[in-house]
């Protein structure tokens, strides 16, 4: 009887070497006239355990993992095929606690099949939250997503079914649904994994954006660092045309709903949304004023929705199971979970999706199981390059939009990257200058001009130059950006340079009892 | 006039091809310089002039999203293009210390091309970030990298 094995098709499996080891099992198998089946799954997101290989046992699927090609003649002898005991053994894959004790919503799908098969998807309870939303008005779905709680997950944590009901409520046609794909932040890779590992259901969660605002034509910006996304999800929208979920007269409904991916061009301020519905246009990415809000002028001047993958990728769970389902998950104002994203100099680095709510400790050591180099983890760095820089004392604060604006942070895309204590702070805060200067658009001067400004008084100050009077300029020159930038690039990038030095003013060559002193963090937006 | 002298350039024929295909998209100007630098592999800037051209749009604009772009060149790129990530979660994981060694084993800086033909680039985040440090060599991904790794892989480049 064939024995079904499980090696993962995600990019991150695939850089440390899952193509290689696919290729040598199915081998190994043939010369032992071996009838296996391998299936290319997507990742289960216990990426330090990458390449995991499964096997599907009659009591369930065992894991194997990190796998090297060279392991492969061992796994065999010790009869993998029927869960032998291995020394890359790791038992029952949903006993791994990593990934017992999530709360998989968004992310329910992922790793258990063939993410490009559209039978394994609607198998897997894909499609329902379509069929539903099919039998619904626009305004009811719209109303649905409200009553959810879902806010933007790209990082501006925006309710999208309000988004989403001004649209349905503007007046321009046509009107377009957009999706932002254009994941840059350092230490974010939820995005590529959905792409990637279950693309069906960011199709099905567009198509009912498109159902409730009126839209018949969506586009997927996806940033060019991600081809092998690109190459999934283009056979994703390929089979789906051709099952009739998207095109002309969706499953005989009568609507219409054509979908289309376009490539980014290593642009960061893409991922901004002005300046990705620009770049969409085929233009330079210069970032828009506001108003005129996209959800009334957006993508060629007309009525856009525009949410992140992991936003989208949230709606059909929420019309399957209904808005009171999502909504019981998470707190405050924070409704549902966030596929937290574990990287850096972290052990145990991956995908966790919990609701919100849990600390960021209990991430770093009970997820990640503290630093990679077993070296003590001295500042976190949580949603991407415009997130503040986190010391050990502010670890027990609960990963929800509220309380992170309240210490001047901000969740953004859920990334959290670990630093262990040989990191030095001033380089990372001049980094943060250095990466606003190397990627602002030019259109406002206090990005454009601020952050290279910045990154030279850093200099200074890592010199020893007139140090306190450099840092007070400093200061000054973060005030201007937060307060006088058009877009978030230069109006947060402040924010990892303050906290470096309120948090780790001895990388500075500072007293360290100025720790704490600066002002200029917990006033500004949230 | 301006279509003339990009019509006897030697990629007329990936150009035109690119036109056909992309030039009445809304907003195709991007998957047409993509598709113009998949072929060629870069987008020669002779070619600009058709480009505007067809897209009805100044020299300017078009030049304008070129040079906006950090992916898009105006010259060949090299045989083998090494994208190395010096974002934070990468840095977090030796990327500085891997930088330079990359940039001596290539004796090439970020941005040029070393004697045999191996360009270096800097890349900020390959959504790799939980196998970091990791690089990207001709579309390929690669985690975990080590100095040795990394000498490993150039050396397979180098023998091919």
């Amino acid at each position: 009887m064939s024995v079904t094995v499980y090696v993962p098709r995600d990019a991150a499996a695939l850089s440390v070497g899952a193509q290689e080891v696919a290729q040598e099992i199915a081998r190994a198998a043939a010369a032992r006239n071996t009838d296996i089946r391998v299936v290319r799954n997507g990742s289960r997101g216990l990426l330090w355990l990458e390449p995991l290989v499964e096997v599907d046992t009659p009591a369930g699927r065992i894991a194997y993992g990190p796998v090297a090609p060279e392991d492969v003649p061992g796994l065999f002898q010790t009869n993998f095929l029927s869960g032998g005991a291995h020394g890359r053994l790791l038992g029952f894959t949903e006993n791994i606690p990593y990934l017992k004790r999530q709360e998989r919503l968004t992310f329910a799908r992922m790793g258990l099949t063939d993410p490009l098969s559209i039978v394994e998807y609607a198998a897997h309870g894909g499609w329902r939250g379509l069929r539903n939303a099919l039998a619904l008005s626009g305004g009811e779905i719209v109303e649905t997503v409200v009553q959810s709680g879902l806010r933007g997950r790209g990082g501006a944590a925006f309710p999208a079914g309000i988004k989403w009901r001004t649209v349905l409520n503007a007046t321009g046609q046509p009107k377009y649904v957009v999706c932002n794909a254009d994941e840059g932040d350092s230490g974010t890779f939820s995005d590529r994994m959905i792409m990637e590992g279950d693309p069906f259901v960011l199709i099905e969660g567009m198509t009912i954006s498109a159902l409730a605002v009126g839209a018949n034509q969506g586009y997927v910006y996806l940033r060019s660092e991600y081809p092998d996304a690109e190459r999934a999800f283009e056979a994703a929208l390929a089979t789906a045309s051709q099952a009739d979920y998207l095109g002309e007269n969706i499953l005989g409904s009568g609507h219409s709903f054509h979908l289309e991916l376009r490539r980014g061009a290593g642009a960061y301020i893409c991922g901004e949304e002005t300046a990705m519905l620009e770049s969409l246009e085929g233009k330079r990415g210069m970032v828009r004023f506001k108003p005129p809000l996209p959800a009334i002028e957006g993508l060629f001047g007309k009525p856009t929705v525009i949410n992140n993958v992991i936003t989208f990728a949230s709606v059909p769970i929420i019309l399957d199971k209904g808005a009171q389902f999502y909504a019981d998950y998470g707190m405050g104002r924070s409704r549902g979970t966030l596929p937290f994203q574990l990287a850096g100099n972290i052990k145990h680095g991956g995908l966790v999706e919990k609701a919100f709510g849990i600390t960021l400790r209990e991430l770093l050591y009970d997820y990640g199981g503290g630093s990679a180099s077993g070296r003590p983890i001295r500042a976190v760095q949580v949603g991407g390059p415009l997130g503040a820089y986190l010391p050990e004392s502010q670890f027990d604060t609960p990963l929800d939009y509220e309380a992170f604006a309240a210490i001047g942070g901000m969740l953004g895309h859920g990334g959290v990257v670990a630093f262990d204590d040989t990191v030095d702070m001033a380089h990372m805060a001049r980094y943060a200058m250095e990466f606003c200067a190397i990627e602002s658009c030019g259109k406002c001067t206090p990005c454009r001009i601020g952050s290279a400004r910045g990154v030279e008084v850093i200099d200074r100050v890592q010199r020893g130059e007139r140090r306190e009077a450099n840092v007070e300029l400093l200061r000054d020159l973060c005030d201007t950006m937060l307060h006088g930038s058009l877009c978030a690039l230069g109006g947060m990038a402040p924010y990892p340079v303050l906290s470096a030095l309120n948090h780790f003013p001895e990388d500075f060559g500072l007293s360290p009892a100025s720790r704490g002193a600066g002002r200029g963090m917990t006033q500004v937006k949230g | 006039m301006s279509g003339s002298s990009a019509r006897g350039a030697p990629h007329r024929a990936a150009v035109e091809d690119a036109i056909a295909l992309h030039a009445g998209r809304p907003g195709g100007l991007m998957p047409l310089l993509h598709a113009i630098q998949e072929q060629v592999g870069f987008i020669p800037p002779e070619v600009l002039p058709r480009i505007a051209e067809a897209l009805n749009i100044s020299r300017a604009e078009v030049h304008g999203v070129i040079t906006f772009y950090h992916d898009f060149r105006t010259s060949p790129a090299g045989r083998h293009v090494v994208k190395l990530c010096r974002a934070e979660a990468c840095q977090s994981m030796g990327a500085e210390a891997l930088a330079q060694h990359a940039q001596a084993r290539l004796g090439a800086q970020f941005h040029h091309t070393s004697a045999n033909g191996i360009r270096l680039e800097p890349v900020y985040c390959l959504g790799d970030c939980a196998c970091s440090p990791a690089m990207m060599i001709d579309g390929r991904l690669y985690g975990r990298v080590t100095p040795e790794r990394f000498d490993r892989l150039i050396k397979m480049l180098e023998q091919a």
